[in-house]
């Protein structure tokens, strides 16, 4: 057992964090620093950065542009890429379609799909969610019809995240009536086609990240289905189960968590930053505490170690725990801002119009991110799903 | 960062689970035992090498790691083996063999390690809670020695201690970091006074009266008046091991509860089946896996040189693993209904080891203290 990285390791980590200070943009940075608003452009801008030194696709086998990081490598760029306050890899086509694509897209589909999303040149959308099919995805419903060389699509998809800044959409479709995981297909459909509509559905924090779509005899060229048909299930748990590594979102919580420091060192209650007094001393460093337990859990089930009480369960206890971390942190954020979390100008949480806040520039997005904080244990397989999953490997079920 | 356990390691592991499987039949833990069964498991663990563990060849150890101290303790632990190991080998063997002159070391370790030799700390005072800074214990010069006079509580088997390793003050005035010595002083020695009780997890403790207890000068351990890095250090290879004990512990609770849950039925079907239960057992096992990893990083800690980043990690287990314990203890007792209630039942018994374990060496509140010292700084 071994507590420090290597030398190499650690060689990268501070190139990874060099590259961040040298070349993310100013703005993009403190965008994300006060937790405002981000647009499509501010993303791209980071993006094309990573496109240029050939990291943006970190879980991409080397033949397809990954950077052909061992998993450690991947966790440190995670997390020195979070901690610099750049925005995430939130692209769907990066993290989700490229991976499915490589392991069963044609080489039709390969050449013409995944260099626009390396390039960031076109943005995918995750048509998975239906209003009738949340946790119990396989009971969706949208359906696809065969007809002369199309598909056609008929149905309503939801909690399309960021489809509003997409160009396509990758969807679930039932193209049979046998067991449910077994008539549902994988169909890459544009979403400029006649038929389609996205609108978007405003959320808890004011936002517009979430969207619904609805699909009104679509008519999508059968070439854009994936694989073979009534196998979309199949490919659908590959992406769900793809990307792992950055699942526990350690580099997210330490971001967070300086930025808690930040603010509390700030702040003042009774003339003094909340940061001198004991009992929010404590309560950071429970939170600290916390967070490391997550991040040694994690990196010892990244260097190989089993849970024997319930093996195969990795995925779900650190995204149970590190979602509910990361949640209990913004509920701290959102205590540190005390009554400024009470205003809440709109216009403030976009950069450009950040002084019109009637706070401190740091805290006018705080109620907003701790509300935003909400979903996370509602996507990715809520945390009850993840619970379901872990009891039957610890119970035998 | 690796976590892995060496072949080595393995066969350690496998080599103290077999032993433990043997010497603490699941029916009989928590069960005094007699001190004869008590001195003669010592010896089986003598002879199994695990009390020369972490000393020195020439001493008759085999200079293992605080990792491989951690794959002992989680097993004891596990075992709910009620020996002094952390006290003799771990505290006060871990001490001689860091500040011991030669003469000292080979004095007391190769008796140690052989099972003819137990040693306890006696630190604690009473009224400092988990501080070893006040320290009112005095030692005086006296010709080419020292005169010992005060107090010691809480001392961990104590009664069983052929020689402790006492904290005294030779300069400077309760609060001084400056000041403190370690005296290695005979249990027999006159002057020395015993008061043993039993604690709450079946095991002894004592408080000590040193009424002008005489010291040769040749019995302080380390530097006079330099004691307490010797002491923080030691008392981090401790809560180490505690750590490591604790989380034996706890995977013995999960996995009392995950069998009693599957064979308790109630209106016609297992316990298991409801899943008001199966999501709080996730978060047992979460608990459990969440303790284990630091445990592993406080035994890498203490194997690493640097004191500041030692002591940030092995409290930031010891509030790990005190959380931890604290939920699996109370779900555990819940799920097992009114048989958890029971002496009987082997879950008090794992409960109140991990009581004793959370409320020594500094609690949840007193490490999150410490911790934000160094983190927050």
């Amino acid at each position: 057992m071994k507590l420090q990285f290597s030398e190499q390791e650690e060689g990268f980590r501070q190139e990874v964090r060099a590259f961040v200070r040298e070349r993310l943009p100013e703005d993009v940075r403190r965008k994300v620093e006060r937790g405002l608003r981000l647009e499509r452009h501010d993303y791209v801008a980071w993006y094309a950065k990573l496109y240029e030194r050939g990291w943006i696709t970190p879980s991409w086998p080397v033949e397809h542009g990954g950077p052909g990081w061992t998993p450690v490598e991947r966790y440190i760029f995670d997390e020195e890429t979070l901690l610099g306050n750049a925005p995430r890899i939130i692209a769907s086509g990066i993290n989700m379609l490229g991976p499915v694509l490589i392991a069963f897209g044609s080489e039709e589909q390969k050449r013409r799909h995944l260099p626009p999303i390396r390039r960031s040149e076109v943005w995918w959308a995750q048509g998975f969610s239906e209003p009738g099919a949340g946790s119990d995805l396989a009971s969706m419903r949208t359906s696809a019809v065969r007809e002369g060389d199309d598909f056609v699509v008929n149905g309503h998809k939801i909690w399309t995240s960021y489809a509003h800044f997409c160009d396509w959409l990758f969807c679930l479709v039932r193209t049979g009536s046998g067991k449910p995981q077994e008539s549902i297909s994988f169909l890459l459909i544009d979403l400029k086609t006649p038929g389609i509509t996205v609108r978007p559905i405003r959320g808890i924090d004011g936002g517009d990240d979430l969207n619904e779509v609805y699909l009104d005899n679509v008519r999508v060229p059968a070439e854009n289905l994936i694989g073979e048909v009534n196998k979309g299930w199949t490919y659908a748990k590959y992406l769900l189960g793809h990307e792992r590594t950055g699942i526990a979102g350690v580099g997210a919580s330490k971001q967070q968590l300086a930025r808690l420091k930040r603010i509390a060192a700030t702040v003042r209650d009774g003339g003094r930053p909340l940061i001198e007094s004991p009992g929010w001393r404590e309560r950071i460093a429970a939170l600290e505490v916390e967070l490391l337990a997550l991040e040694y859990m994690g990196l010892r089930m990244l260097s190989g170690a089993q849970i024997a009480a319930a093996p195969g369960v990795d995925a779900s206890l650190l995204k149970i725990r590190g979602t509910e971390l990361r949640q209990a942190i913004y509920e701290l954020l959102l205590e540190a801002a005390g009554p400024a979390a009470v205003p809440f100008v709109e216009e403030a949480l976009f950069l450009e119009r950040a002084d019109e806040a009637p706070v401190e520039p740091e805290l006018a997005a705080l109620a907003a991110n701790f509300l935003d904080s909400r979903k996370l244990s509602i996507y990715g397989g809520a945390n009850e799903i993840q619970r379901n999953l872990a009891a039957r490997a610890l119970l035998g079920l | 960062m690796d976590f892995s356990l060496s072949d080595e390691q393995l066969q350690l592991r496998d080599a103290v689970q077999r032993f433990c499987e043997h010497e603490y039949p699941a029916a009989s833990r928590g069960v005094p035992d007699a001190p004869a069964r008590m001195d003669e498991r010592w010896r089986l663990m003598a002879d199994m090498g695990l009390l020369g563990l972490p000393f020195s060849a020439g001493h008759g150890g085999s200079e293992l790691s605080a990792v491989d101290v951690m794959i002992v303790m989680e097993g004891l632990g596990r075992a709910l083996a009620c020996e002094p190991y952390c006290s003799t080998v771990v505290l006060a063997g871990g001490l001689v063999a860091a500040a011991g002159t030669p003469a000292q070391a080979d004095a007391l370790l190769p008796a140690v390690v052989r099972g003819e030799r137990r040693l306890a700390i006696a630190l604690d005072e009473p009224g400092a809670r988990y501080d070893p800074l006040p320290l009112a214990a005095k030692a005086m010069r006296d010709g080419d020695g020292y005169r010992l006079d005060g107090r010691k509580t809480l001392v961990f088997d104590g009664d069983a201690a052929d020689t402790l390793i006492v904290a005294a003050r030779t300069s400077g005035a309760p609060g001084d970091r400056d000041g403190v010595t370690l005296f290695l002083v005979d249990a027999t020695a006159r002057g020395v006074d015993l008061h043993a009780y039993p604690t709450l997890d079946g095991r002894r403790a004592a408080d000590f009266r040193f009424t002008d207890v005489r010291v040769p000068a040749d019995r302080v351990l380390g530097e006079a008046g330099g004691g307490l890095a010797l002491v923080e250090a030691a008392l981090d290879r401790g809560i180490a091991a505690l750590c490591a004990e604790a989380v034996g512990a706890l995977d013995a609770l999960l996995e009392l509860t995950v069998d009693y849950v599957k064979v308790r039925k109630q209106f016609g079907v297992a316990l298991a089946s409801f899943q008001a239960l199966q999501h709080r057992l996730v978060d047992m096992l979460i608990a459990c896996e969440q303790a284990r990893a630091m445990a592993g990083v406080a035994a890498m800690a203490v194997d690493g040189g640097d004191a500041a980043e030692r002591a940030r990690l092995v409290s930031a287990a010891k509030v790990q693993v005190g959380n931890a314990a604290r939920l699996v203890t109370r779900e555990a007792i819940q799920m097992h209904g009114a048989m958890g209630m029971t002496d009987e039942c082997k879950v008090g018994h794992y409960a109140k080891r991990l009581l004793v374990i959370g409320q020594s060496f500094g609690d949840v509140r007193h490490h999150l203290r410490r911790f934000g010292q160094e983190a927050l700084a």
